[in-house]
C-alpha cells in the first residue's frame, strides 16, 4: 500500500511517508524519497495487537502494538486499503500451525552439521555434571524417558538417591499436573538444593506416602540440615483456595521436618493485566511526572518485580547461608516456580552471570522444564487468558541486579534485550511448544535453528565491559540490599520505551567501554610483537635500532574509541509556544560522524532493531526492526537535517 | 541570554522608558525575543499588587513572554523533605514508595525546571532569539534557567573549569542567598522562611544531564555532591554570604578564607572529580525530559542509605579500561 505515513509517537510532525508491504513473515515499512529508504521490518509473530482506529481527514490510523515493545502507528489513506490490512495482519499474527512460523523458513546459510552444532551448544548433562551431580546424594533417573510419568517435564530428571522409582511416580500422581520434585540446583559446597514442583493434591486432608518421602529423601540428601524449607510462591490466600478444588499445600503436620512458607507472588493474570496497564502509562502523550509514577505505582509492575527478587533472594539465602535446601513450587510449578529457581540459581552462582551459563540457565529452568512458551507467549494463536509476561519478568529482575551490581555480569543490557525478543520473534526453534516433549515431537532441533548459537557467534555485541571473572562483585553469591531496598528498582526504560530512541542516552557507555577494551587489547598485542622484534634486532648484528613503535601512530589511525561528539541531537518538544517560525537549520553541523567508524563497527548485524533490510537468503540476521521514530541504523539518528520544526509542537 | 528581576509595573501600570530602551537596544528592527517568566501567568499577575509585575505587551512589543511556573522557597524546600522522608524510611511497600515518591513532586520539580532551560536554550540556539528571563527576585529559579540553558548549549560550561566559572557567575556572583537559602542542613526540620533548595535542585539537573550524556560533562558525580555539601557548610569561603556586597564588604571574603576552586583544583583533588568518560562535545546537548529519562539521584538521596560499593568499583573500572587505554 502506498502513501502510508508512519507517525512518531512523541512528535506528530515527524511522519514520514513511505510504502507498507506485507509479507508471508514480515511488515515492511520502506520509506520514500530519503537517500537511506529507512525501513522498519516487523515480524507478524511479533504483533501483539492491532487497532484500527477512528478514520480522520487525514486517513485510517492503524495501530500496531509488538511483543518487544514496538507501537507502531500507520496512517493509511484509504478506508477500504486499510480495512485489508486490518484484516490480513489479524490473520498473520495468529498462526494456527506451527509450520507457518518464521523459524521453518529461516534460513542463515549454515550446513547440517553448524546447525547440529548450533543446538549442542548448550549441554545440560555438562551442566549437571558441573554443578556436582551426580553423586553420593543425587542420581540422575530415567523414570521419566518416555515421558510417561510427567510429559511437561524432560526425560531424564536428577532425584536424590533414596528416591527409587516407585517413590517418583507415587509423589507424581499427589502432583499437579504429575509435576513432581525434582532437582533445579545443586550447590557443591554444602549439599544444599534447589528442588522445584507443583502443588501437592492434598486438598484439606488427603495424604500420599511417596510424596512424603520425596520430600524425606530431598532433605536426607543434605546431611548438613535436617530441615527443608517448603516454598510456596503463591499468595496464602490462592493456596488455600486450590485446597477446595483438591489441590493445596504441604501440611507441616503431615510431612516431617518441613519449614513451610508462602511468599505472596501473583498469578498470570494479575501480571498480564500489570504489564498492560504499564504500556498505557509508556503510550500516554507528554505525561507529567506525576501521571507517570501514579501510572507506574497503578500498574503494581515493580512491586511484583521485586516480589520474585525477594523469594529469589530468601531462596538464595537459605542455600547458601544456612546450608538447607529448598523445595519450590506454585501451582503448576512452571511459572512463578521457574522464575524463582533461576533468580535464586543467578544469584548463588556466578557461572550463570556468565554468557554461556546464562543460557544453560534459562535451558535449564525454562526449556527442559517445560515452561508452557507457546501459550504463554503466543507463538501460536491460542487462548488469551493464558498470556503473561512471565519470562520477561524474569528478565527483568536480571537487569534490575545488573544495575546494582554492574561488573558482575559478563553480558550486557543488550543480550537481555535480545533474548526476550527472540522469545516472542519464533525466528529460532529454542521457544517453540510448551514441553521438550512437543518439540522433539516437533523434530525442532531438525528443522529450525538454535538461537544461542546465533547469540554466542555474535558474542562480542553482548559483552559487558565492567565484567572481571575475579572481581569481588563476581565471585560467589551475590548480596542485594534488602530493606529499604525499594528506591532500587528502576523503570526499564531500555525495554519498555526500547524503541522511542530519543529517551535513552545517545552514546552507549557499553560499547564505548568495549571498543575502549578491543582496542587496548589490539595494542598489547601489538606492543608484544614489537618488543620481540626489538629483542630480535637487539640480537641481530646491526645492532641499530631504528625500529619506531608504530602503536602510537596507530592509536590515533583507529581513533576506534573517540566517542560520539558529533551526535547531534534534536531537542524534543519542550513548548507548545514556539510556532510557526520560519525554519532555520540548527547552528550545530549536522552529524557528520567521525563516530560513525565507532559505531559503525557497532552496528551489529545481529542486533534486530539495526539491520538494515536483510536478505533471507544472504544469511545475514533477517530480523531487523528499526524504530520508526527516525532511528537510522545509529544512536546518532537525529540528524540536523531532520525537520526540527517538528521542535515546535504546534498544537 | 539575559537576566533581571521583574520589572515594577505596580497595580498603576507604571512604565520606565529606560527600561523598555535597554531592552529595545537588544532587538533590530522586526526582530524578536522572549522573555521567560518562571512565574505562573497569574501569579506574576498578583505580583503587581505587592508593586512588581511583568513587562506589558504594550509597552514592550517585540517582546514575547512565555510563563513558565518553576517552584521556589517554601513549595521546594517540602517536596525535598517529602522525598528524603521516603527515602529513609525501610518499612515502605513498592507502591507506597512510588507514591511517595510521585506526592513529593521533587522529581516533577527537576523536569520542570530541565524543560524551561531547554525553552530557553532552544530560543537561543534554534530561534536565534535574544532571552531575557527573570522570576521575582532574579535570584532563584532566574539563576536556575540561565545556568542549565548555559549548560545545554555551551560546551565550554561543561568543562571542570568552564562549570566554577559558570557557578561564579551565574549563582555566586549573581546573587542567589546562600546563607539564606542554605542557612541549615538540607533535611532540617527548621522552617526558616527563606530556605530552599534551589541550588540543589540545580545540582540534581546538571545530573541529569551528565546521566544523557555521559561523555559530555568533563566532571562527574562526585564534583556535584562536594558542592552540595560545601553549600551548606564548608571550609571555603566560596558559598558564603547573599551576594558580592556581603563578601566584599560585610566579611572581607577574599581576605579571610580560602576559595574552595583553589582546592577541587589541585590535581589530586581534581583526579577525583574528573570524568573518565568526557570527551569534548561541541554541540548542543539536549536532554529529553520524558518522565522515564529522569531519574532519582541516588548518589544524593541514597548517599547514606545504600552503600554505593558497586557502583564505586564499576566507576574504579571504568577509569582502569580508560587509563589503561
Amino acid at each position: 500500500v502506498e502513501n502510508v505515513r508512519l507517525l512518531d509517537r512523541l512528535s506528530s510532525r515527524r511522519a514520514v511517508v513511505g510504502t507498507l508491504y506485507l509479507t508471508a513473515t514480515h511488515v515492511i515499512f520502506v520509506e520514500n524519497g530519503s537517500e537511506t529508504r529507512k525501513e522498519t521490518w516487523v515480524l507478524h509473530s511479533q504483533i501483539s495487537s492491532i487497532e484500527k482506529q477512528a478514520t480522520t481527514a487525514t486517513g485510517c490510523p492503524l495501530l500496531i502494538r509488538c511483543k518487544n515493545f514496538q507501537v507502531i502507528q500507520l496512517v493509511i489513506p484509504q478506508e477500504r486499503d486499510c480495512h485489508d490490512v486490518y484484516i490480513s495482519l489479524i490473520r498473520l499474527a495468529r498462526p494456527v500451525k506451527y509450520e507457518e512460523l518464521y523459524c521453518f523458513s529461516f534460513n542463515p546459510k549454515l550446513d547440517k552439521e553448524e546447525r547440529e552444532q548450533g543446538w549442542k551448544l548448550v549441554d545440560l548433562n555438562e551442566e549437571y555434571n558441573r554443578m556436582g551431580v551426580p553423586n553420593n546424594y543425587w542420581q540422575i533417573s530415567d523414570v521419566n524417558r518416555d515421558y510417561g510419568v510427567c510429559d511437561s517435564y524432560p526425560t531424564e530428571v536428577y532425584v536424590p538417591k533414596s528416591a527409587t522409582a516407585h517413590i517418583i511416580v507415587g509423589s507424581s500422581k499427589f502432583r499437579s499436573r504429575r509435576r513432581f520434585p525434582a532437582l533445579s540446583y545443586y550447590c557443591k559446597g554444602n549439599n544444599a538444593s534447589i528442588c522445584r514442583s507443583s502443588q501437592p493434591l492434598s486438598g484439606f486432608s488427603a495424604r500420599c506416602l511417596e510424596d512424603e518421602q520425596m520430600l524425606q529423601a530431598i532433605r536426607k540428601a543434605n546431611p548438613g540440615s535436617d530441615f527443608i524449607y517448603v516454598v510456596d510462591t503463591r499468595p496464602k490466600l490462592n493456596a488455600m483456595a486450590n485446597r477446595a478444588a483438591g489441590k493445596g499445600y504441604e501440611n507441616e503436620d503431615n510431612y516431617s521436618n518441613i519449614k513451610f512458607q508462602f511468599i505472596g507472588i501473583e498469578n498470570i493474570h494479575v501480571m498480564r493485566n500489570s504489564l498492560q496497564k504499564m504500556l498505557e502509562v509508556c503510550e500516554l502523550k507528554s505525561p507529567s511526572m506525576s501521571d507517570f509514577l501514579w501510572g507506574l505505582e497503578n500498574s503494581g509492575w515493580l512491586k511484583h518485580i521485586k516480589a520474585i527478587m525477594d523469594a529469589g533472594i530468601f531462596i538464595a539465602k537459605a542455600v547458601a547461608e544456612e546450608g538447607v535446601s529448598v523445595l519450590v513450587h506454585c501451582s503448576d510449578g512452571w511459572d512463578r516456580t521457574a522464575q524463582v529457581c533461576s533468580v535464586a540459581s543467578l544469584l548463588l552462582d556466578p557461572y550463570y552471570r556468565t554468557m554461556k551459563g546464562f543460557m544453560v540457565l534459562i535451558e535449564k529452568d525454562w526449556v527442559s522444564f517445560g515452561h508452557k512458551f507457546n501459550h504463554r507467549y503466543g507463538n501460536l494463536d491460542g487462548d488469551p487468558k493464558e498470556i503473561s509476561p512471565v519470562i520477561d519478568q524474569f528478565i527483568e529482575c536480571v537487569w534490575q541486579l545488573m544495575e546494582q551490581f554492574p561488573c558482575a555480569f559478563e553480558f550486557n543490557e543488550r543480550f537481555l534485550i535480545h533474548i526476550q525478543h527472540h522469545i516472542y520473534s519464533c525466528q529460532f526453534g529454542n521457544f517453540l511448544c510448551n514441553s521438550q516433549k512437543e518439540r522433539r515431537e516437533l523434530k525442532i532441533k531438525e528443522r529450525t535453528y538454535s538461537l544461542w548459537a546465533h547469540l554466542w557467534k555474535n558474542r562480542a555485541d553482548y559483552l559487558n565491559p565492567l565484567y572481571r571473572s575475579d572481581h569481588s562483585q563476581t565471585q560467589g553469591t551475590l548480596h542485594p540490599q534488602i530493606a529499604p531496598c525499594n528506591f532500587l528498582y528502576k523503570f526499564w526504560s531500555g525495554m519498555y520505551n526500547r524503541f522511542e530512541k530519543g529517551l535513552h542516552p545517545r552514546q552507549s557507555v557499553t560499547d564505548y567501554l568495549m571498543a575502549v577494551k578491543e582496542e587496548t587489547q589490539q595494542l598489547e598485542e601489538e606492543l608484544e610483537v614489537l618488543q620481540e622484534r626489538l629483542a630480535n634486532l637487539q640480537k641481530s648484528q646491526s645492532g641499530d635500532n631504528k625500529v619506531k613503535s608504530k602503536q602510537q601512530d596507530r592509536s590515533k589511525q583507529t581513533g576506534l574509541y573517540t566517542s560520539d561528539n558529533s551526535l547531534a541531537n534534536t531537542p524534543q518538544e519542550y513548548s507548545n509556544d514556539l510556532k510557526s517560525f520560519p525554519s532555520r537549520s540548527p547552528s550545530q553541523g549536522d552529524e557528520e560522524d567521525s563516530a560513525l567508524i565507532l559505531t559503525q563497527d557497532n552496528l551489529k548485524s545481529s542486533d534486530p532493531d539495526l539491520s538494515a533490510n536483510s536478505d533471507q537468503e544472504s544469511g545475514v540476521e533477517d530480523l531487523s526492526c528499526r524504530s520508526p521514530s527516525g532511528g537510522g541504523c545509529l544512536p546518532s539518528e537525529d540528524s540536523g537535517k531532520d525537520s526540527d520544526e517538528a521542535v515546535f509542537l504546534a498544537g | 541570554l539575559l537576566r533581571s528581576s521583574q520589572p515594577l509595573t505596580g497595580p498603576n501600570r507604571r512604565r520606565c522608558r529606560e527600561d523598555e530602551k535597554l531592552l529595545g537596544t537588544l532587538l533590530d528592527e522586526g526582530e524578536r525575543g522572549f522573555i521567560i517568566d518562571t512565574r505562573s501567568a497569574q501569579a506574576a499577575k498578583q505580583a503587581r499588587m505587592g508593586g512588581g509585575g511583568t513587562e506589558p505587551k504594550s509597552s514592550y512589543p517585540q517582546w514575547r513572554r512565555l510563563h513558565r511556573a518553576l517552584d521556589r522557597g517554601r513549595p521546594l524546600q517540602e517536596s525535598f523533605i517529602r522525598l528524603v522522608e521516603a527515602c529513609s524510611d525501610p518499612s515502605l511497600s513498592m507502591d507506597r514508595w512510588l507514591s511517595r515518591l510521585e506526592s513529593s513532586r521533587w522529581l516533577g520539580h527537576v523536569k520542570a525546571a530541565l524543560s524551561t532551560a531547554c525553552l530557553a536554550a532552544q530560543c537561543l540556539d534554534r530561534e536565534d532569539s535574544n532571552v531575557l528571563v527573570h522570576g521575582a527576585e532574579g535570584t532563584d529559579t532566574t539563576l536556575l534557567v540561565t545556568a542549565l540553558a548555559q549548560l545545554i548549549l555551551d560546551p565550554s560550561c561543561r568543562t571542570l573549569e568552564g562549570f566554577q566559572g559558570l557557578l561564579e557567575r551565574e549563582w555566586i556572583e549573581a546573587g542567589h542567598p546562600f546563607q539564606l537559602r542554605c542557612a541549615r542542613s538540607a533535611s532540617s526540620h527548621g522552617r526558616g522562611k527563606q530556605e530552599a533548595p534551589l541550588f540543589l535542585l540545580f545540582l540534581d539537573c546538571v545530573w541529569q544531564l551528565s546521566r544523557q550524556f555521559p561523555f559530555s560533562l568533563e566532571f562527574g558525580e562526585q564534583l556535584l555532591l562536594t558542592l552540595f555539601d560545601n553549600a551548606y557548610a564548608s571550609a571555603y569561603g566560596t558559598f558564603l554570604c547573599n551576594n558580592e556586597k556581603e563578601r566584599s564588604v560585610l566579611c572581607k571574603v577574599k581576605e579571610s578564607t580560602h576559595s574552595l576552586w583553589a582546592w577541587l583544583n589541585q590535581p589530586e583533588e581534581k583526579q577525583k572529580l574528573l570524568n573518565p568518560l568526557y570527551s569534548h562535545n561541541p554541540l548542543v546537548i539536549w536532554p529529553s525530559v520524558e518522565p522515564q529519562s529522569i531519574q532519582l539521584w541516588q548518589g544524593l538521596f541514597l548517599r547514606w542509605i545504600r552503600p554505593s560499593q558497586h557502583l564505586d568499583e564499576a566507576w574504579a573500572e571504568i577509569r582502569r579500561l580508560v587509563e589503561g587505554n
